[in-house]
């Protein structure tokens, strides 16, 4: 029995622990470097969390989803699509910015019960659905508009986006170059994508729903022996999928504030990895979605880091995320053939 | 009934099917639009600048346009036929093995030359080594380390890009030079990628028919362990055809930099691996691995050119023409399902029943 338990905390656990110590560890070498640079503010922290909100909800979706050991790689596509139909509705049709939200949302949960049917039902590979349906969001995206569209009129989308939260009791507050001091602050998207992450959290843990996904990416059929609706948990994964990139979408709307057929490219890949990184196994049944926070963090420290330096092109953040990605995928093979080698 | 049944059984309806589908598009839009109808098949010889003189007309169009997606096309059958997985890296190592390419012939950090910097044929074989190096690196992790296909080709998919923009110095790097331009323009009255994309699928289809690869592959899609228990090296084969997706992804890269004579790294085979992915789709091959048939891939590759053609001579801008290929997608993997050709079967077997019944 303690034997067992050992291994259980070995095998799924170990692979988040790298996680967040690799996390700590770059950001505590960030500091040490470029402490002169303004590494060390929590501003700077913050700003990781503001720049990547919308990040943090797509990381989340795409985690439940490889739980069930598929993929979604419409989520980019979505995201664009959202942002596209926020800034031309309020921009060009007047509509206001609540409705918008709503719709965006409403659209989200229909792209994924479409994809989630075929995937489910229909039983076609994942890859091959999202990606169909990569192709259809960002299409629609240029249909609805091809010039980029500024979001300028609407006045509760402008606030929302402006927010400021603002740390309390001014902790971390420091003085700017013009003297004037400053209170960290987050803005309303981070918060929105720490709830998100919470709930996430607590549904993978404590209900139904999270278990079964958990079950359905283990092992398919004895999930099926179980009496779990295999069908319909995937359906569900990936409407939840499709969901909270629509949230996402709309975090990262409030940060650009405009629409283009071109937004978000290669999001879904950061969300990808992120969630890799984060201890995610791509075979399914194994994940967390802090881990996926975290991952998420990583590949906003590493961006942040190269941004700092000043004098690296921009593509050495990919390079290293790359060799991260790659590290933690051999890492996560070498895993599962220990874990077979037990069994066997 | 049964004519028809054994017709739409035939490995090459599907692909055929499209094409001449596209084909009908083509010839019912020049009639609305009142050019002779069949003005998509006719080929003129039409001056260029200077006293040359090319082949011209949309068939010639889509078939030089469609060279990179054919060529992709072999590279991913095999991929797809022994590993049941995709390499989704293709479109990024284009665009580094065109980078590495222009980068050596005209010196690193120079971005407009009329002269090489190093000869022709060190920038090409550069160029066609590093993709066979990326399909090698692929091919290491999903053969050997027994990775996922798409993962593993996840990292060369952000990381391939980057690369190049790097060895770039994230710029474009024009090579003025004619006789680098020559592989992405005409030769004679021809356009040089038809002829690259004849001799490689020439080629690739020589080697499948003489040799026992083609066969090899199929049985390790099939079954690897059956395969391997049967005296196959599964591992060393799978391996292979990573490496000859690379291969094909470098000759393809050397030729898109050819035809816009620069090394664009950002747009260079820019969603290209979702062009191959889906030529293989349609070409009816089954994504699940095992089985392939190139033919009909590269049929496929050339009826998504026809396709794009089309769209863009409709007047659907290159920003929205994702929306219809979607539709295609889904259409031809819907059409393939499982589940539904049961259910097909099921209302087919119904009908005889009733059939029955009566007489």
């Amino acid at each position: 029995m303690n034997k067992d338990k050992k291994v259980k905390i070995n095998s799924n656990n170990l692979l988040l622990i790298i996680t967040i110590a690799l996390f700590v560890v770059m950001y505590i070498a960030g500091c040490v470097v470029y402490a002169d640079k303004g590494f060390t503010r929590l501003q700077t922290f913050l700003n990781i969390l503001i720049n990547n909100a919308g990040l943090i909800c797509i990381a989340s979706g795409m985690t439940c989803v490889m739980l069930t050991g598929g993929i979604d790689i419409s989520v980019g596509s979505v995201v664009a699509m959202d942002c596209m139909i926020i800034a031309v509705g309020i921009e060009r049709w007047g509509w206001s910015s609540p409705v918008l939200m709503a719709l965006v949302l409403i659209i989200g949960v229909v792209f994924g019960l479409v994809q989630g049917y075929c995937i489910a039902y229909l039983k076609i590979q994942p890859f091959i659905v999202t990606m169909a349906g990569m192709f259809f969001a960002r299409g629609m995206t240029a249909v609805i508009c091809t010039e980029q569209v500024s979001i300028t009129s609407d006045r509760i989308f402008t606030a929302l986006s402006s927010y400021k939260i603002e740390m309390p009791f001014g902790i971390g507050s420091y003085v700017n170059k013009k003297g004037i001091p400053q209170i960290p602050y987050v803005r309303a998207s981070v918060i929105v994508a720490l709830l998100v992450v919470l709930v996430i959290f607590l549904m993978l843990r404590y209900t139904r729903f999270g278990r079964s996904l958990y079950a359905v990416g283990g092992n398919q059929q004895s999930a099926t022996l179980m009496g779990l609706d295999v069908k319909k948990v995937t359906l569900k994964a990936y409407m939840l999928s499709s969901f909270l990139a629509s949230v996402g979408g709309i975090c990262y709307c409030l940060n650009t504030m405009s629409g283009t057929t071109t937004q978000a490219a290669g999001l879904e890949m950061d969300a990808i990895s992120s969630a890799v990184i984060g201890g995610t196994l791509l075979t399914g049944g194994v994940g967390n979605v802090v881990g996926s926070l975290f991952g998420v963090m990583i590949n906003g420290t590493i961006s942040t880091l190269v941004k700092t330096n000043g004098k690296l092109i921009s593509s050495w953040a990919n390079i290293v995320t790359a060799i991260l990605l790659c590290f933690f995928i051999v890492l996560q093979a070498v895993f599962v053939k220990i874990k077979e080698r037990k069994k066997a | 009934m049964s004519k028809l049944k054994s017709i739409t059984k035939k490995r090459l309806f599907l692909p055929i099917f499209s094409m001449i589908l596209v084909i009908l598009i083509n010839v019912v839009y020049d009639i609305i639009c009142g050019n002779p109808p069949l003005s998509f098949f006719t080929i003129t010889i039409r001056a260029i600048t200077g006293d040359s003189s090319v082949l011209y007309g949309r068939l010639i169009d889509v078939l030089n346009r469609g060279s990179e997606v054919a060529i992709l096309a072999i590279g991913m059958t095999l991929v797809v036929s022994s590993s049941a997985g995709t390499d989704i890296s293709v479109g990024s190592v284009m665009s580094l093995s065109g980078g590495l390419c222009c980068m050596l012939l005209a010196g690193y950090g120079v971005t407009n030359v009329s002269e090489y910097a190093n000869p022709l044929w060190v920038g090409l074989l550069a160029g066609i080594a590093i993709a066979c190096v990326c399909g090698l690196f692929n091919g290491f992790l999903v053969a050997y380390m027994n990775i996922q296909p798409m993962v593993a080709t996840l990292i060369l998919w952000s990381a391939g890009r980057a690369i190049g923009l790097l060895l770039c110095n994230s710029q474009i790097v024009y090579v003025r030079v004619p006789s680098f331009q020559v592989f992405g323009s005409y030769v004679g009255i021809i356009p040089t990628p038809i002829i690259i994309a004849a001799v490689c699928i020439l080629i690739a289809s020589l080697v499948l028919r003489f040799t026992a690869l083609g066969t090899f592959i199929q049985s390790v899609g099939i079954n690897k362990r059956a395969a391997r228990i049967s005296g196959f090296n599964s591992a060393k084969i799978i391996l292979l055809t990573y490496v000859i997706c690379g291969l094909c992804a470098g000759i393809a890269g050397l030729l898109a930099t050819s035809r816009i004579y620069s090394a664009d790294t950002n747009n260079i085979g820019l969603n290209m691996e979702l062009d191959a992915i889906l030529a293989v789709a349609l070409g009816g091959n089954s994504l699940g691995g095992g089985k392939f048939n190139l033919a009909g891939s590269i049929i496929g590759a050339y009826t998504i050119q026809a396709i794009t053609t089309t769209l863009y001579a409709l007047g659907v801008s290159s920003a929205q023409a994702p929306v219809f290929k979607a539709i295609v997608v889904i259409l031809i993997v819907v059409i393939q399902a499982e589940p539904v050709k049961e259910y097909f079967k099921k209302l087919s077997a119904k009908k005889v029943a009733a059939k029955g019944a009566k007489a």
